[in-house]
């Protein structure tokens, strides 16, 4: 004889068979019953975020750190509607979460009750899926499904909007064993045998061709294969953000990070390519330029697992709806050495003149956002930390000064540019990754401030977590945009800060000021060393720049380079 | 040509809404878009035509709807061998003098009246939507005090079924028939 359940104790029940160690939320009136079954689970433990925008972005920064479903729960109306940033950042990251909101009673909907939203309308275009639970009786089996949907094919957020008297209702729980069967959702496996054939046909004959490896190399779990394929043929790979780690930045075939603010060697050898392996990216107008001279020449090969991706922005000649990690099995031993050293000595002279202008060459005694990146790197890079960046030219100066040498080692908000992330998403990174791994945080003084509220979070639950705010007085990307295309006007982007040590500590952590890159090294041993979350504020120049820039709409190959000293 | 696509789906509360939200959010414009039953229960079928002429972009609209969970199967059969259909009911000024032009048109395109009034009749037509807009012109002279349109229907040829029968077999098994 089954038992009789709860609603919120069918929540309960089905969380802990999905493997769900944490959960990130707040309560609310809506949501009152499941947050009542947590007394009577306390094997699945609950962070209590200081608004529910954080607790989406920890569910994403753990499900981006673990590749498991990350967990957020909110109460309905304000709580909800509080997570759309959150769940729109995960879908433009194909982040898998689940989102469980509590509703008005089924018998209150569509009166306006207090604190009812349409939250199943409003998330819609910013889910994977979406579920209003009418029916104690179908609690179980949608939980399951919205797991299964938010960790397969291309992931992504789904939310489970479960009104109250759903919570309390009880039935029979039986839980679903059978495999999740939906008639309209067939994640997509392998490539057709004539598809690998004209692949390989252009692999093997290509004399320049580039790899571009995307947030797909991480997910499908195919670094071994890219470097295979690299290897053997002498090609080279450039990232897009959400590939950088995919593949060793020590790696000699990796050029490191493409598009906008990327290395001037890989644009060049993208613009010069003769064929382009899209691996699992999505040609983002951040990393094409214009579209009308992207890549002219090449043949391109696009691999996806999600079809509507293919021939969406960039027309190409081979479009392959499969799983990256499966298809790169079916190509890898046919894909033949080819001597491209001329290639490679082309792309090695595109390298050469970046060097030259790197910032780390400018010896005025300046302190820069890139040296205290470039110090972290080197101080913390034995342990290889997470390291979770918020939006900005702090977010490009890390992406370009710190080598990521494994996947799921960067976590940033590259779709959706969320400010804000960094912080919240490292509360969940922390929960996720081993205890042995540091987690740093790289976040702007502009984004910071946009949910320092979860500094909170960070102390209540004693988190070896380091915030590392890189303050430049302005809202740098901004400014920067300001600077190059509007002749200087800083219209609203000075911005100032609370005196951040006095704050830390008010909030009971480690605060710490850096104003000379001496310091630098003090100051983050002093985190490291320190039990619980420290905060570091390094004192920058304000008005540094990100180069190289590909200003919007422009030819990928038109970079504004930084001057030569 | 315009794109006429055959969209199986579950039949659950809110699929509607998220086939025109997709539309809407990606920027694809439908011309029209007929829902009902399909043979199967459980599954609804839709028929939409878009203004989409180019064969890429076509395709992209298909793999955002197949994208939708709700949606099972979507076949594109613009450039298949298919029967589309439309009824309109057309509203016509017409007093006892018209009537019979007014009859004489609705036989010349097979059409028929449903109803009669002393001032107005109401014409039935169905065809693809060529045939009428060209009813319609005739009937403007006369004045059209309104038309309702049901949008198209569509349905290929011959045995075939919208594609990859197997997937939508085994959910027609599901549902038990
Ligand atoms: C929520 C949100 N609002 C506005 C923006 C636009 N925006 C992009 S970068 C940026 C400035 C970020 O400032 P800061 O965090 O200080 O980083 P910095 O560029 O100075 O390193 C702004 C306002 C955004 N990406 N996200
Ligand atoms: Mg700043």
């Amino acid at each position: 004889m089954a038992e009789i359940k709860t609603g919120a104790e069918i929540v309960m029940e089905c969380l802990i068979r999905e493997g769900v160690e944490v959960v990130f939320g707040y309560p609310g009136g809506a949501n009152l019953p499941i947050y009542d079954a947590f007394n009577f689970y306390p094997q699945l433990r609950h962070v209590l975020t200081r608004h529910e925008q954080g607790a989406t972005h920890a569910a994403d920064g753990y499900a981006r750190v673990t590749g498991k479903v990350g967990v957020a729960m909110a109460t309905s109306g304000p709580g909800a509607t509080n997570m759309v940033t959150g769940i729109a950042t995960a879908k433009m990251d194909s982040s898998p979460i689940v989102c469980i909101t509590g509703q008005v009673a089924t018998t209150a909907i569509g009166g306006d009750a207090f604190q009812e939203t349409d939250v199943t309308g409003v998330t819609l275009p910013v889910t994977k899926h979406n579920y209003l639970v009418t029916d104690v009786r179908d609690l179980a089996y949608t939980i399951k499904e919205a797991f299964y949907i938010a960790r397969t094919g291309r992931p992504g957020p789904v939310l489970i909007d479960i009104p109250k008297d759903v919570q309390n209702d009880s039935c029979e729980f039986v839980y679903p064993e059978d495999p999740i069967d939906l008639p309209g959702y067939h994640p997509a496996d392998r490539a057709t045998e004539e598809q690998v054939a004209r692949a390989l046909e252009l692999i093997n004959s290509a004399k320049k061709p580039v790899i571009l490896a995307g947030h797909g190399v991480l997910q499908s779990g195919a670094t071994q294969e890219v470097l295979k394929m690299a290897e053997k043929g002498g090609i080279p790979i450039a990232c897009t953000l959400l590939g950088l780690g995919g593949i060793p930045a020590s790696h000699p075939l990796n050029l490191g990070m493409m598009g906008m603010h990327g290395e001037a060697a890989a644009n060049h050898a993208i613009q010069n390519a003769d064929l382009l392996l899209a691996f699992g990216m999505r040609f983002d107008d951040r990393v094409t330029g214009k579209l009308a001279t992207y890549s002219p020449n090449s043949k391109k090969i696009h691999i996806d697992i999600d079809a509507s991706e293919l021939n969406k922005n960039v027309r190409v000649d081979v479009a392959i709806n499969a799983d990256l990690r499966v298809v790169l099995e079916q190509f890898n031993g046919d894909v033949e050495a080819v001597d491209r050293a001329e290639w490679l000595g082309t792309i090695r002279d595109w390298q050469e003149d970046s060097s030259q202008r790197d910032i780390l060459n400018t010896d005025d005694g300046i302190f820069r956002a890139a040296q205290a990146i470039f110090d972290l790197w080197k101080f913390s890079k034995d342990n290889n930390p997470v390291i979770v960046s918020d939006v900005g030219q702090h977010q490009m100066l890390e992406a370009q000064y710190f080598k990521h040498e494994k996947p799921h080692t960067l976590i940033t908000s590259g779709g959706l540019g969320t400010m804000g992330f960094s912080l919240p998403a490292a509360i969940g990174a922390r929960f996720g990754a081993p205890e042995t791994q540091e987690v740093w945080v790289v976040v702007g003084d502009g984004s910071i401030q946009m949910t320092i509220t979860e500094l909170m979070t960070a102390v209540q639950e004693n988190l070896n977590i380091n915030i590392c705010i890189i303050n430049n007085g302005y809202l740098g990307m901004v400014r920067q945009w300001q600077q190059l295309f509007y002749d200087e006007r800083y219209a609203e982007t000075p911005i100032l800060s609370p005196d951040y040590v006095k704050l830390a500590e008010a909030y009971g952590m480690q605060g710490l000021r850096v104003s000379r890159r001496e310091d630098t090294l003090d100051a983050l041993k002093k985190a490291r060393a320190h039990r619980g979350p420290s905060l570091i504020e390094f004192v920058v120049e304000q008005h540094d720049m990100v180069y190289p820039m590909v200003p919007a709409g422009a030819d990928l190959h038109e970079m504004i380079r930084r001057p030569t000293a | 040509m315009k794109q006429t696509l055959i969209a199986l789906v579950e039949d659950k509360p809110g699929v509607l809404n998220r086939v025109a939200s997709l539309f809407r959010r990606r920027n694809f414009n439908i011309e029209s878009l007929a829902v009902g039953h399909s043979e199967t229960p459980g599954i609804s079928r839709m028929t939409i035509v878009t203004d989409e002429e180019e064969a890429l972009r076509r395709n992209v609209v298909r793999q955002n709807l197949l994208k939708l969970i709700n949606v099972i199967e979507v076949d594109d059969v613009t450039d298949q061998p298919v029967v589309v259909r439309e009824t309109a009911l057309i509203k016509v000024r017409a007093d006892a003098t018209k009537r019979a032009e007014i009859m004489n048109i609705t036989d010349i395109y097979r059409a028929r009246i449903v109803d009669v009034a002393t001032e107005s009749l109401i014409v039935e037509i169905t065809g693809d939507a060529d045939k009428i807009a060209s009813m319609a012109d005739m009937l403007r002279p006369f004045g059209i005090i309104e038309m309702a349109r049901t949008g198209a229907l569509a349905m290929t040829r011959g045995v075939v079924t919208p594609r990859d029968p197997a997937s939508y077999a085994k959910y027609a098994a599901k549902v038990g028939q």
